[in-house]
């Protein structure tokens, strides 16, 4: 199993990743992709059991994870082809005509890794349920993983999802919200404030946790804690506090970043910021 | 003319619940969910049956269509059903996005379709869901004409790989296909052969259609009665194959004529034969409340306005002939 410093070596790499990607393409969702990197780093290269050499689109017998927030897919697609869906290479091809690599993810170009497209928001949770279902169906003891925006909890088919899993006991998810505090027009404070999102869960039957998703030793051992509270007749969500842009000093802080490519100089600048310990692509 | 004698009335919808059922027992793969509406689509013959393969999601369409398009990750093969309002409409981008664009093999079970819905009104009728769903990118679209061939269109989907959207109604109506016949996923079903006119029609229109055949059989007009029940994709040979011999159309549907079965034809006729065609469906206009019967009337949706659609369509062919 895998240190806290060798996740963080490669959480650093994943920064890299995001930043070049969003740079090349021109385009992309650079802040919350840098603010989630540590905990998809920590679920994808400790928590999960995959098996990313032969990607089959059932996961039985896999955890399978869910992105809702489908706009974060520089952070997604880095993840996968670290953890070897695919080849690091492909990297380059991010929001490029005939790519796998779409703006948001989806599964209509086969890509390793992706069980379902995303972007418009909403969607993801609701998603997860029907995997967690069908899992309890196969008597499959798997767990199933689901991110979600906070800016996401402003759309109503969330609280469909939350009502749903909370009365139905679907517990074997672990949904997690990027509590970063920002969206496209300003801080959710600003836009729609969603009050405390805690109770809220907890009055729906959940079992609500609060995370520092930029702190890898707090992420692995919420992750943990998580899953060993799973089938406990409840739903898991993990409220993740994260920073936009986090390890990009200039990028941190705003929701400037949150839809903006770096130019050439903010490029050098980040990666700077950034070691390199997997190689580029 | 030929005759199609019928014994008995029932509605499509209790073809669908009947269908599900058998499936149940045949595949234990099939799983189903409503949205608070188990005893109007049937599926409680189901929900008694197989309790752990029934998913009771609530007033929640939207959290309904993306739980069916996870559970088929794990193989599972969804039946989500509600209104054919809320089965569309409703639900358009989780079915776009979750459903069609991800591929995933959910059948979307409609019931209460079109204006014979009836009582409730407009807010439920609706009339543009084959257009909505036709539209989408790999997405199936059925619409059976009675109780028999709703069942038999319900065995077949769960077959089929891909999204489907199956599309049913409330009313009772002549059982006039056979209980075995086997259902073919886009492929036609002539009832009546002639040269005159070529009438394509889906849904419950396709019994107005044989009764538009009779009276028009007692002008000396023979028709082609073609039941269209897969809309997309559409027999396009079977369509060219009537019109290149009656060289007029009309067709016919409980639809508004914007975006379902009669753009559809229109769409291959312009590409392949341009041919005279006339449209029964509801003419860009919101359905009311009413009876079934009442409703068909006043919408022109009956036998008699095919049979005057033919008479104006076979004129405007002459016409063309001796210009």
């Amino acid at each position: 199993m895998k240190t806290v410093l060798e996740l963080e070596k490669i959480a650093s790499q994943v920064r890299r990743d995001i930043v070049r990607q969003v740079h090349i393409a021109n385009s992309g969702h650079p802040g919350g992709s840098l603010g989630c990197a540590d905990f998809l780093v920590a679920l994808y290269f400790r928590q999960m059991k995959i098996d990313s050499s032969d990607f089959k689109m059932d996961g039985v017998g896999e955890d399978l994870f869910f992105l809702s927030n489908g706009h974060i897919s520089p952070a997604f697609y880095s993840v996968l082809s670290r953890a070897g869906y695919f080849e690091v290479s492909e990297m380059n091809t991010f929001r490029k005509i005939d790519s796998r690599l779409q703006g948001h993810p989806t599964t209509h170009e086969h890509l390793p890794g992706v069980r379902i497209a995303s972007g418009s928001l909403g969607q993801g949770l609701s998603v997860s349920i029907g995997a967690s279902l069908s899992k309890k169906l196969l008597k499959d003891d798997k767990l199933v993983y689901c991110l979600c925006g906070d800016g996401e909890m402003e759309e109503g088919q969330i609280w469909e999802a939350v009502m749903y899993a909370g009365a139905k006991k679907v517990d074997n998810l672990i949904a997690t919200i990027d509590v970063n505090l920002q969206q496209i027009d300003g801080s959710v404070e600003h836009v729609l404030p969603y009050g405390d999102l805690k109770p809220k869960f907890e009055s729906f039957g959940w079992t609500a946790l609060e995370m520092d998703g930029n702190n890898m030793q707090n992420t692995i051992y919420t992750l943990d804690l998580a899953k060993s509270l799973c089938g406990k007749k409840k739903p898991i969500v993990i409220l993740m506090k994260t920073e936009m842009g986090q390890g990009v000093d200039f990028m941190m802080g705003s929701h400037k970043w949150h839809g903006i490519a770096p130019n050439a100089e903010q490029t050098e600048n980040a990666l700077s910021q950034l070691e390199q310990t997997l190689g580029d692509f | 003319m030929k005759k199609y004698p019928y014994t008995e009335k029932k509605d499509t919808r209790s073809g669908f619940g009947a269908g599900l059922l058998e499936l149940g027992r045949a595949n234990p793969n099939i799983v189903a969910l409503c949205a608070d509406l188990t005893g109007s689509l049937k599926m409680d013959a189901f929900e008694k049956e197989f309790p752990e393969r029934f998913f009771q999601i609530g007033i929640a369409e939207a959290n309904m269509m993306c739980i069916a398009a996870g559970m088929t990750i794990g193989g599972k093969i969804p039946f989500t059903g509600t209104f054919a309002n809320f089965s569309t409409g409703r639900v358009y981008d989780q079915i776009r996005q979750s459903i069609a664009y991800s591929g995933k093999n959910v059948k979307i079970c409609a019931s209460h379709a079109g204006i014979t819905l009836g009582e409730d009104g407009a807010t439920h009728q609706i009339l543009e869901d084959i257009g909505m769903m036709r539209m989408l990118p790999g997405m199936t679209v059925i619409n059976p004409c009675d109780y028999n061939q709703t069942k038999a269109a319900t065995l077949a989907i769960a077959n089929f790989q891909g999204p489907v959207y199956l599309r049913f109604g409330r009313p009772v109506v002549p059982i006039f296909t056979p209980a075995d016949q086997k259902f073919e996923i886009g492929k036609a079903v002539t009832f009546n052969e002639g040269a005159d006119v070529s009438i394509f029609a889906t849904g419950h229109l396709v019994w107005k259609a044989i009764e538009a055949g009779e009276l028009l059989a007692a002008k000396g007009i023979e028709a082609d009665i073609i039941n269209i029940h897969t809309i997309k994709p559409l027999d396009v040979a079977a369509v060219l194959k009537s019109v290149r011999k009656t060289n007029c159309v009309i067709t016919a549907e409980e639809h508004q004529i914007n975006g379902g079965l009669g753009d559809a034809i229109a769409h291959v006729l312009s590409s392949h034969h341009p041919v005279p065609q006339e449209f029964i469906g509801v003419k860009d206009s919101f359905g009311e409340s009413g009876t079934p019967e009442q409703l068909m009337k006043k919408y022109g949706l009956e036998a008699i306005n095919i049979v005057e659609a033919v008479e104006k369509v076979m004129q405007r062919k002459n016409q063309r002939v001796t210009m």
